[in-house]
C-alpha cells in the first residue's frame, strides 16, 4: 500500500516517542497502577501499526524487520519460563523475593498508601517479560498480514 | 427490569452476534459475528462481580472506607481477551488465502466451486 | 422450508437468553464471596503489590498466564506458516 501525504508524516515523526514511553510505563509500573504485561504491550504495538500505515508497506520494512520481533518474541517467553522454574525449592511459581529484602523486596505498607516501587518480588520482572514478548507478538502479526494483503492484491490489477 | 440493564445488554450482543452467524453470506461479516459473541462473553464475566458502591480493587491512593470490588473475574477477563484476539488473526488470514485462491468471498459461490 | 426452520429455531434462542436476563439476580449483590475477601485482605502482606489483579495473575494463579502466552506465540507460528510461500 501507498504511504499518506506529508502532513501525515510529520505528525506520526512527533508522536511516535511519546507513544512508547507511555507503554514502557505501563508496563513497569504494573504492581502500583492499573496495567501491567497485556495491557502495555498492546499500547506499544500500536506505534509500530502507526508506522506502518503513515510509511506504507513497501518503504516501512527498511526499519521494522521481522527477524528482530521473532527474537524479542522467544526471549521474552523463554525469559517467563525461567522465572517461573526459579522458585522450584518450594513449589512451582514460587514469589521468593517478596518481603525479603533483596532485590525488589521491601515490604509494603498496609492500607492506603502512596506506592513504593521496591516491593512486589517477582512480579514487575515477569510484568517485563510478559510486556516483551506480547509487543513482539502483536508486531510480527501486522508485519506479515500486510505483507500478505499486498500479495492476495495483485491479482486483479491484471 | 431496569435494574439488570447489564445483562440484558449482554444479551442483545449475543443475539445479534448469533444472528448474524446465521443469516448473513460475506466471509467477513461472519468474522464480525464471532468477534461480537467473545466481546459479548466478557462483558458478562466482569458484570458478574460487581459490589454497589465500592472502589477498584487497588490500594495505591485508595479513598479510605469503601469496600471493594470483586478482583478474580477480571483476572479472568484478561486471559480471555488475548485468546480473542489470537482466535481472530487466525480466522482472518484464512479469509484472505481463500480469497487469494478462489477469487470471492461469497459462501454460495465457494461452495458450488467445490471440485 | 429452510427459512421457516431457521426462523423459529432464531426466535426460540432469542427468547432464551431475554428471559434468563430479566431474570437474573440483581445487579450488584455477589451471593458467595469468601474467595475473593482472603485475597483483598491478604495480598498486600503475602505478595507486596498494591494491586489485587495484578498479584493473582502472576502471583496466585500464574499457571492460567504461562498458558495463555502459550497459546498467542503458538497463534503467531500459525499465521507465519500460513503466509510462508509468498515471495515479494
Amino acid at each position: 500500500m501507498k504511504g499518506m501525504s506529508k502532513i501525515v508524516k510529520t505528525v506520526a515523526n512527533f508522536v511516535y516517542g511519546f507513544i512508547i514511553i507511555f507503554g514502557f510505563y505501563i508496563i513497569v509500573h504494573g504492581h502500583l497502577t492499573p496495567g501491567g504485561g497485556f495491557q502495555g504491550g498492546a499500547v506499544v504495538a500500536s506505534a509500530f501499526a502507526l508506522a506502518l500505515v503513515s510509511y506504507g508497506s513497501v518503504n516501512s520494512q527498511k526499519f521494522l524487520k521481522k527477524d528482530i520481533f521473532s527474537l524479542f518474541e522467544s526471549f521474552g517467553l523463554t525469559l517467563f519460563i525461567v522465572l517461573a522454574f526459579s522458585g522450584l525449592g518450594i513449589t512451582f511459581f514460587y514469589n521468593f523475593l517478596a518481603n525479603s529484602g533483596n532485590w525488589f523486596g521491601d515490604a509494603a505498607v498496609i492500607g492506603t498508601n502512596p506506592g513504593n516501587m521496591n516491593t512486589g518480588g517477582l512480579i514487575p520482572l515477569m510484568n517485563i517479560a510478559v510486556g516483551l514478548e506480547v509487543l513482539s507478538a502483536l508486531g510480527v502479526i501486522v508485519l506479515v498480514m500486510a505483507k500478505g494483503a499486498e500479495f492476495t492484491r495483485k491479482k486483479e490489477n491484471s | 427490569m431496569i435494574d439488570n440493564l447489564p445483562y440484558i445488554a449482554v444479551a442483545i450482543f449475543i443475539g445479534l452476534g448469533i444472528y448474524t452467524l446465521m443469516y448473513k453470506k460475506n466471509l467477513i461479516k461472519i468474522a464480525i459475528g464471532i468477534c461480537l459473541i467473545e466481546n459479548g462473553v466478557n462483558l458478562f464475566l466482569i458484570t458478574l462481580g460487581y459490589r454497589k458502591g465500592a472502589v477498584a480493587p487497588i490500594y495505591t491512593m485508595a479513598p479510605s472506607g469503601q469496600s471493594m470490588v470483586l478482583p478474580t473475574p477480571q483476572a479472568l477477563t484478561l486471559t480471555s481477551i488475548v485468546i480473542g484476539i489470537a482466535t481472530t488473526a487466525l480466522i482472518l488470514s484464512v479469509v484472505m488465502m481463500i480469497y487469494k485462491h478462489y477469487g470471492t468471498l461469497d459462501t454460495d459461490e465457494i461452495r458450488r466451486l467445490r471440485g | 422450508m429452510k427459512k421457516i426452520i431457521f426462523a423459529v429455531a432464531f426466535l426460540i434462542f432469542a427468547s432464551f437468553l431475554l428471559v434468563s436476563a430479566i431474570n437474573m439476580r440483581t445487579f450488584g449483590d455477589p451471593a458467595i464471596s469468601d474467595m475473593d475477601d482472603y485475597f483483598i485482605e491478604n495480598a498486600q502482606k503475602e505478595t507486596g503489590a498494591n494491586n489485587v489483579v495484578t498479584s493473582i495473575v502472576f502471583d496466585y494463579r500464574g499457571f492460567d498466564t504461562l498458558g495463555e502466552a502459550t497459546v498467542l506465540f503458538t497463534a503467531v507460528v500459525g499465521i507465519v506458516a500460513l503466509f510462508r510461500g509468498v515471495k515479494k
